[in-house]
C-alpha cells in the first residue's frame, strides 16, 4: 500500500513549489533588508483599506468592513489559536469561547457597568486568560484527542451558558455595546457606526504588538519548552520541562489573544448574541492554522486571510464554503500535512510521521510502512 | 433547581433516560470499536449516523407508508429500514476509511492530523445532505402508534420506547458475541491490543479496520431507524450533538469497552434526564458536557476502564 501511494504521489501532477525557494531567500536576508519588508508590510497594511483596492478584493461589499471582520478578528484569533494548536502541539476545537467571553466582557462591563473601551480590553484579556487555565488546568493532563473533544464540549457549554443566562441577555444577546472612545481628533481614532477603517487600524495595531508578543516569546524558553512539548512530550518530560505548566501557558497566553479579538469584535457590532460564536467558528480558524502552515506565523496569516476573504470575494460560491472547507481539510491532510507555508521545523517533525500526539493507530499499518518521505 | 420537580418527574425521566441513553450506547460502539483499534475519534461518526437517519427516511418514503402500520406489515418496515440504514451507514464508514483516514494510516501520520481530516470529512459529508436537501428539519411520517403500554410509577411506558431500547439491548448482545466470538473479532481484539504482532499472526490488518468501521456504521444505522421512529425528524446536522454526547458515553463507559458503552450510553441518558428535571430542560446539553469533563477529570479510563484493548472486550 506505501509502495501504491508512492506512485499515486508520482502520478499527481507536481505542484511547482515556488515557496520553498522564496523562504529560502528569507531565511538569508540580512536584518536590515527584513526590517525593510516588514515596515513596507506594515505600511501595505495601512493604506489596504482604499476604495481600488476594495473594488477588486470584494466588489460586493465594503471592503473596510471586511477588512476589520471577518479577515482582521481572524487573523489575531487565527494567531492565538496558532500559540496552542501549532506551538504547543494542543488541538483545541473551541477556541471560539475565548472569543465569546472576550465579546460578552466587553458588552457586560460596557452596557451594564458603563466602562470605557479601554479599561475593558485589559480586563477582559485577564478574564479569558482565567478561563483558558480554568479548563486548562483539570484537562491539560489528559491525552491530546480528549483534550480536542473537552475543548469543544467547552465552547458549548460557553454558547449555551450564553443561551440560557437572563443577564446575558439569552438568545437575543447583548445590545447597544458602546464604542470605544476616540483619540483625539483625527479622523482615524474616532470609532462609530459610519466607518469602519479607525478599528480596521485597530486591529491591525493589535495584530502587530500580538504578533511581536508571539515571535519573542517563540525564541524564550517557552517557545522552545512548546515545541519539545509538541514533539515530543515524554521525551520534554524527562528532560525536566514542566511540561504541564508550560502547557498552561499556551492554554493562557491562546486565551487571552482570543479574547482581545472577542472585545474588538463585540465593540464594532453593537450587539452580540450567542449565535456569533458557533462551533462552525472554532472550526474555521482551525481550518485557517492548519491549511496555512500551523506553527508558522505568515502562513497562519495567510490562511486566516483566505478563509475569511474567499468567501466575501466568491459570494457566489457562498453555500459551498463549507463543503470547500471539509474537503480541503481532509485532502490538505493527506496531500501536504504541513500546510501552505510551513514552518521548516514542523515540516520535519512531520515528515518523521510525529507531531505531538504520536502516530495513528499507535502502529497500525506502519508495520509493513517503512515510507519516510524526507523533504527537508 | 426544582427538587421537587425530581421526585415527581423521577420514573418518567427515567423512562426517556434509558430510551435515549440506549441511542447514545449504539452510536458509542463506533466511536469505542475505532477509537480501541486505531486510537482514533472517528469525529464523523455522527454524519454516518445522520445519513443512516436520511436513509430510513428514504425507504419510509419508497415503501409509501403514511399512516402507522401494525402487526406484521410494521415489523416488516422496520426491519427495511434498518437494513437500509444499516447498508448505507456501514458502507458510508467504509468509504469515509479508505477516503480520510487509510491514506493517513499508511504513511504513519500524527493523530492530530487524522482528527483534523477527521473533522474536514464530518463537514463536507454534512454540507453535501445540506446542499442536496435543505438546511430545514425533515419529518418522518409515524410508523407506529405511540400507544402506552404500561405504567411504572407516574412514568409511561410507550410502545416507542420499549421497542428502542430493546432493539439496542438486541443490538448491543449480538455485537458483544461478534467480538468475543466470532474469528473476526478475535482479529479486532488481537488488532487493538498489539496491532504490530497482531500482523505477524497473520491479521490482515487493513481487514480488520474495515470489518471495524463496517460494524461501527452498521451500528449507527440500527441507532439512526431507532433515533427516526422516536424524534420523527432529522437534519443535515441532527449527529452533531447527539455525536459529541455518544462519544461522551464511550468515554464515560471506558473507551474500547464494548459494554462499557452500553453502560456509559444509559447513565449518560439518566444523568441527562435528571439534570433536565432539576435544572430545566435548556441546560440539559450543558450538564452533558459537564458530565465529560468531569469524567476526564475523575475518572479518564471511564467506568469500566478500557478493556478491548485487554483482550476481554
Amino acid at each position: 500500500m506505501s509502495a501504491q501511494w508512492a506512485t499515486l504521489k508520482a502520478k499527481l501532477p507536481k505542484v511547482p513549489d515556488l515557496l520553498t525557494p522564496l523562504s529560502k531567500l528569507w531565511a538569508a536576508a540580512p536584518g536590515p533588508v527584513r526590517l525593510l519588508v516588514y515596515a513596507l508590510l506594515i505600511v501595505g497594511a495601512f493604506v489596504l483599506p482604499s476604495d481600488s483596492i476594495g473594488s477588486f478584493m470584494t466588489p460586493q461589499s465594503d471592503w473596510s468592513a471586511v477588512l476589520f471582520y471577518p479577515i482582521g478578528v481572524y487573523i489575531l484569533l487565527a494567531i492565538g489559536l496558532n500559540v496552542v494548536v501549532g506551538q504547543a502541539g494542543l488541538l483545541d476545537l473551541g477556541y471560539v469561547a475565548f472569543f465569546a467571553i472576550g465579546g460578552y466582557a466587553m458588552g457586560l462591563f460596557g452596557i451594564k457597568s458603563h466602562w470605557n473601551f479601554w479599561a475593558i480590553l485589559p480586563v477582559a484579556i485577564i478574564c479569558s486568560a482565567a478561563a483558558g487555565v480554568i479548563l486548562g488546568a483539570p484537562t491539560l493532563r489528559l491525552r491530546g484527542d480528549y483534550l480536542a473533544i473537552v475543548t469543544l464540549g467547552f465552547g458549548e457549554i460557553i454558547r449555551e451558558t450564553a443561551n440560557n443566562l437572563s443577564f446575558t441577555g439569552g438568545p437575543r444577546g447583548l445590545s447597544p455595546i458602546p464604542f470605544p472612545h476616540s483619540i483625539g481628533s483625527t479622523w482615524f481614532t474616532q470609532y462609530g457606526i459610519s466607518d469602519t477603517r479607525p478599528f480596521y487600524y485597530l486591529v491591525v495595531i493589535l495584530i502587530i504588538l500580538v504578533i511581536v508578543l508571539v515571535k519573542r516569546l517563540e525564541r524564550s524558553r517557552v517557545g522552545r519548552a512548546w515545541s519539545a512539548i509538541r514533539e515530543d512530550e515524554d521525551a520534554a518530560e524527562a528532560m525536566g520541562v514542566p511540561t504541564f505548566r508550560y502547557k498552561l501557558w499556551a492554554f493562557a497566553i491562546g486565551a487571552s489573544i482570543g479574547g482581545a479579538a472577542g472585545v474588538l469584535f463585540a465593540s464594532q457590532q453593537i450587539s452580540i448574541t450567542p449565535d456569533n460564536f458557533p462551533f462552525l467558528l472554532s472550526s474555521y480558524i482551525l481550518c485557517a492554522v492548519v491549511l496555512g502552515g500551523s506553527g508558522n506565523l505568515p502562513g497562519v496569516i495567510l490562511g486566516a486571510f483566505l478563509v475569511a476573504w474567499l468567501p466575501e470575494r466568491f459570494r457566489q460560491f457562498a453555500d459551498y464554503r463549507v463543503l470547500i472547507f471539509g474537503g480541503a481539510l481532509v485532502l490538505m491532510m493527506i496531500v501536504r500535512p504541513e500546510g501552505i507555508l510551513p514552518s521548516r521545523r514542523r515540516r520535519a517533525e512531520l515528515a518523521e510521521g510525529t507531531g505531538g500526539m504520536g502516530s495513528l493507530g499507535g502502529g497500525v499499518g506502519a508495520a509493513e510502512t517503512q515510507h519516510v518521505d524526507l523533504e527537508v | 433547581m426544582h427538587l421537587h420537580s425530581f421526585v415527581t418527574q423521577f420514573w418518567p425521566s427515567t423512562i426517556d433516560g434509558l430510551t435515549l441513553g440506549s441511542i447514545y450506547a449504539l452510536m458509542a460502539l463506533g466511536y469505542t470499536l475505532v477509537y480501541g483499534v486505531l486510537r482514533l475519534i472517528n469525529f464523523a461518526h455522527s454524519e454516518i449516523f445522520m445519513i443512516g437517519t436520511f436513509a430510513s427516511l428514504f425507504t419510509l418514503h419508497a415503501l409509501g407508508v403514511k399512516d402507522a402500520e401494525s402487526g406484521f406489515a410494521l415489523v416488516g418496515v422496520l426491519l427495511l429500514c434498518v437494513a437500509a440504514a444499516m447498508a448505507a451507514s456501514g458502507a458510508s464508514a467504509v468509504v469515509l476509511e479508505r477516503v480520510a483516514y487509510r491514506p493517513l494510516r499508511k504513511r504513519g501520520a500524527s493523530r492530530l492530523a487524522a482528527l483534523i481530516s477527521a473533522i474536514g470529512a464530518s463537514f463536507f459529508l454534512q454540507e453535501v445532505f445540506a446542499l442536496r436537501y435543505g438546511r430545514d428539519q425533515l419529518g418522518f411520517p409515524r410508523v407506529m402508534t405511540k400507544k402506552v403500554l404500561f405504567h411504572i410509577g407516574s412514568g409511561e411506558v410507550r410502545s416507542d420506547k420499549l421497542l428502542v431500547v430493546a432493539a439496542a439491548l438486541v443490538m448491543m448482545v449480538a455485537l458483544d458475541r461478534f467480538v468475543n466470538g466470532s474469528r473476526l473479532g478475535r482479529g479486532i481484539r488481537a488488532t487493538a491490543q498489539d496491532p504490530d504482532t497482531a500482523v505477524l499472526m497473520g491479521v490482515n490488518i487493513d481487514r480488520i479496520v474495515m470489518v471495524t468501521f463496517l460494524v461501527g456504521g452498521m451500528m449507527a444505522g440500527v441507532a439512526a431507524v431507532l433515533y427516526g421512529t422516536f424524534f420523527e425528524l432529522t437534519e443535515y446536522n441532527v449527529g452533531f450533538l447527539l455525536g459529541i454526547k455518544a462519544f461522551t458515553a464511550a468515554v464515560l463507559g471506558g473507551i474500547g469497552n464494548i459494554r462499557g458503552a452500553l453502560l456509559g450510553g444509559l447513565t449518560l441518558g439518566l444523568i441527562e434526564n435528571y439534570g433536565a428535571s432539576i435544572f430545566g430542560a435548556e441546560w440539559k446539553d450543558v450538564i452533558a458536557f459537564t458530565v465529560l469533563v468531569l469524567v476526564l477529570l475523575l475518572r479518564p479510563t471511564g467506568l469500566l476502564g478500557e478493556t478491548l484493548t485487554k483482550a476481554r472486550a
